[in-house]
């Protein structure tokens, strides 16, 4: 096939008999979830009505019902939750590690005994896959409490030569793709090295991080070494620029991670950001396909392309083009998009309206400019909520917006490529340099490539993996700053 | 009237291997305190600053993929090539005035240890600062230091050869390309430096020295995209904040530490790989393992 149609906009329906348009019985999760009306703020271990007096809505993006009421919290809100942290610092730091240690796998054990209910809460409040919440984001979540508990008590062999000490009170912001995993990512470190927390969860997602907060309380967490302050980007900007902390932590888009370090700039504070990204997908000629071909459902399908290292930018050496379109399209296919609760969902609802129109934006530019759409419109989807087919773009130059632009989406830009060296050099050209992935069977181009790649993670033969043990994060404009492993460590340090 | 009159060097910036004028065309006088004499030095301008980081950028791929093993020996040179001008170095230190001779000796003998040791990490860092994480299931997964990029050198004005130096070679040995900027008031050692790099087979632009004001400069420095990190030393609170909200537009990783003049002589603090670590980057690899 060639890439370019006569009428470019002209999109692909697939209507072949495909697995997905078999019947699927509906298999909806039924572990029963708790929901407060209201949340208040988490400060000094006790959940408090905020100074603000205002409340904002979070809902479920799959329904569009709301779920409960959450404190927005104001600048005196993030004051009074520093000051708590403050106040716990010198006890939480000067307590034994070993001692430390404990409150964490406490809290890992939790989290895996509520594990079911942490995943339906997850996916009510985010519209993720019940399959990705509860095989992903909450075992993880608990893995990096139980991994960064046992380094509490063996920082002083953690950093050859050097005597680290605890940075302080520590501002964490995070976004709305992997709500509880990103809480347990920052949190996790940070309490392990003696340092207390202000955590602000995103606007759409603070349910989990809240109940999070419920089970600091269950497992005895001294009072104010974890405080939650819920709100929008105000709150936010707030708690970056507050005087108070020591150190900044922020996950999210590159765009706001700008404002983020600017608004940070003034004290002698330490910040890591781990931002946007574009990332390359690099698919050989001798790479084993059928392998390759579910690396790339999974680097760009995965959380409905709501992940800052998605293999959004994929690049097929040309001789193969042909048929990895064509596998694609099939395995396209055979994704289900609907209820996120139904343990058969592949790809969920879109979290939030805002992105949904950001994404349809992104892919009518993609065909304005000339590319082609393959998509599947073969599955109804509900008629309430918010959703966006997975689907992919042919005909993609590199000086599109589709292929410039993080579109955090389900949506996939393929371009090709005929020498290693081509590949580099077009997978390089981005301000970004979060992820890479590569394919091949070549043992020799696989390190060169992964050295050459501009990247923080470089995944060969594979896609999307993680892990606490796994250093995690990004160059160039993808933000600076390690998360997991011993490297995570070094940001929640003095040395 | 002497027999001989002397020949006067004329001080010149050292952009991409070459000694060059400033595209300025100015200069600032630079007080020799004991002699009396005073020398002229190019007052650098926004644009020798891009063409600094334009020659840096372009040797990365070069000095990044040279081996550990080829960099340490670069970096051994320097210190070969500073032991032979050692006099004419501390000559230049002594443009700064105060201290006895004895102790700008010191200085010199101090940044040639500085140079011997820092060439020494060149090939031993991924071993202290890398690894292979325990990951569970089928993963083989590594992470290997790699060096941010492009650096730039905002060395304090005392010691004023040893702080630049020792600030200048963190980045260096372990593959990154520099702009260093001599400190403003006690340039003449850093300029002399050029002449020590380009007789040690630095490739060219790997090490780019400019002079001048440095309020011609740190905001340029700060904004431009391909500088990817800005190393400096005890900036004032207003010029350390200026750097930083700068510097968020292109998310450049500003290192800043405050050190005492007398730290510097501490030989085993600063040359650490922690003076090392801030200008790398991990990079981690997973690979599937199976039969």
């Amino acid at each position: 096939m060639t890439d370019r149609t006569p009428d470019s906009t002209t999109k692909v329906p697939v209507n072949v008999a495909t697995s997905a348009s078999w019947e699927y019985a509906p298999a909806p999760e039924r572990t029963p979830v708790e929901i407060e009306d209201r949340y208040g703020l988490f400060i000094d271990g006790e959940f408090q009505s905020p100074r603000s007096r205002r409340w904002f809505d979070t809902a479920n993006p799959a329904t569009g019902q709301p779920l409960a009421r959450v404190a927005a919290a104001n600048e005196k809100d993030v004051d009074d939750a520093v000051a708590s942290a403050r106040k716990a610092l010198p006890g939480w730091s000067r307590l034994r590690g070993q001692e430390r240690a404990k409150y964490l796998f406490r809290i890992a054990r939790r989290i895996q005994e509520r594990a079911r209910e942490l995943s339906v809460l997850e996916t009510m409040d985010g519209g993720k896959p019940i399959k990705e919440s509860r095989d992903i984001d909450i075992p993880l979540a608990a893995r990096h409490f139980f991994y960064h508990a046992g380094w509490a008590d063996k920082l002083q062999w953690a950093f050859a030569g050097a005597s680290p000490r605890p940075v302080g009170v520590c501002g964490q912001i995070i976004p709305w793709n992997f709500p509880l995993l990103m809480a347990a990512w920052k949190l996790a470190p940070a309490l392990a090295c003696g340092n207390t927390c202000v955590l602000k969860p995103a606007e759409t997602t603070p349910l989990t991080a809240l109940r999070l907060a419920e089970i600091l309380q269950e497992v005895d967490l001294p009072p104010g070494v974890v405080n939650i302050v819920t709100g929008a980007g105000r709150t936010g900007q707030h708690l970056a620029a507050h005087q108070g902390i020591d150190k900044l932590a922020f996950t999210g888009s590159t765009e706001v991670g700008r404002k983020i370090a600017e608004a940070a700039a003034k004290g002698d504070r330490r910040l890591t950001l781990e931002l946007g990204g574009k990332s390359p997908h690099i698919i050989f000629a001798d790479a084993a396909l059928d392998q390759a071909v579910e690396g790339i459902v999974n680097g760009i399908w995965f959380n409905q392309g709501h992940v800052c290292c998605a293999g959004s930018r994929l690049f097929v050496e040309e001789s193969i083009q042909e048929e990895v379109v064509r596998r694609l399209e099939h395995r396209m296919r055979s994704l289900r998009v609907g209820d996120p609760l139904d343990k058969n969902t592949d790809v969920g609802a879109i979290n939030n309206p805002d992105q949904l129109d950001k994404i349809t934006a992104y892919v009518e530019t993609g065909q304005s400019e000339g590319a082609m759409l393959h998509e599947v419109n073969s599955q109804d989807l509900p008629t309430k909520g918010l959703w966006f087919r997975p689907c992919f773009l042919t005909g993609v130059q590199p000086s599109h917006v589709i292929a410039r632009d993080e579109i955090f989406g389900p949506v996939l830009a393929v371009m090709t490529f005929r020498t290693p060296e081509e590949a580099l050099k077009r997978a390089n050209n981005t301000p970004y340099g979060l992820a890479a992935g590569v394919w091949t069977d070549k043992g020799a181009r696989i390190f060169e490539m992964a050295r050459r790649l501009e990247a923080g993670v470089i995944w060969c033969n594979t896609y999307n993996q993680f892990d606490a043990a796994s250093p995690f994060g990004g160059i160039k404009e993808s933000g600076f700053g390690r998360e997991g492993g011993r490297h995570g460590l070094r940001a929640y340090v003095r040395l | 009237m002497p027999q001989r009159i002397d020949v006067a060097k004329t001080w010149k910036l050292y952009i991409g291997g070459r000694f060059v004028r400033s595209e300025s065309g100015q200069s600032f006088p630079v007080h020799h305190r004991r002699h009396g004499t005073t020398v002229h030095l190019c007052r650098a301008s926004r644009k020798d600053l891009r063409d600094s980081v334009e020659a840096a950028k372009a040797a990365r791929s070069g000095w990044s993929a040279a081996s550990g093993y080829l960099r340490g020996q670069i970096l051994y040179r320097m210190a070969e090539m500073l032991e032979c001008r050692r006099t004419e170095m501390a000559e230049a230190l002594a443009a700064a005035g105060s201290q006895p001779p004895k102790q700008r000796l010191d200085e010199v003998d101090a940044t040639i240890d500085r140079l011997v040791s820092f060439a020494g990490w060149s090939d031993k860092i991924e071993q202290i600062l890398g690894g292979q994480n325990a990951v569970p299931g089928p993963y083989y997964n590594i992470t290997v230091p790699e060096p941010t990029g492009v650096v730039g050198v905002l060395p304090p004005d005392k010691p004023a050869l040893l702080a630049g130096v020792s600030m200048l070679a963190a980045p260096l040995c372990v593959g990154n390309t520099v702009i260093l900027i001599a400190p403003e008031a006690h340039p003449l050692p850093t300029a002399l430096l050029g002449e020590i790099l380009a007789t040690s087979d630095v490739p060219s632009g790997v090490v780019n020295i400019l002079t001048g004001r440095r309020a011609d400069l740190i905001g340029h420095l700060a904004d431009h995209r391909e500088v990817n990190a800005i190393s400096a030393v005890n900036l004032d609170e207003e010029n350390l904040t200026d750097l930083r909200k700068r510097a968020a537009e292109s998310i450049k990783r500003i290192h800043h530490e405050r050190v005492t003049t007398p730290a510097w002589m501490k030989h085993e603090e600063r040359c650490s790989p922690w003076c090392v670590e801030p200008f790398l980057e991990m990079k981690t690899l997973w690979h599937p393992s199976a039969c």
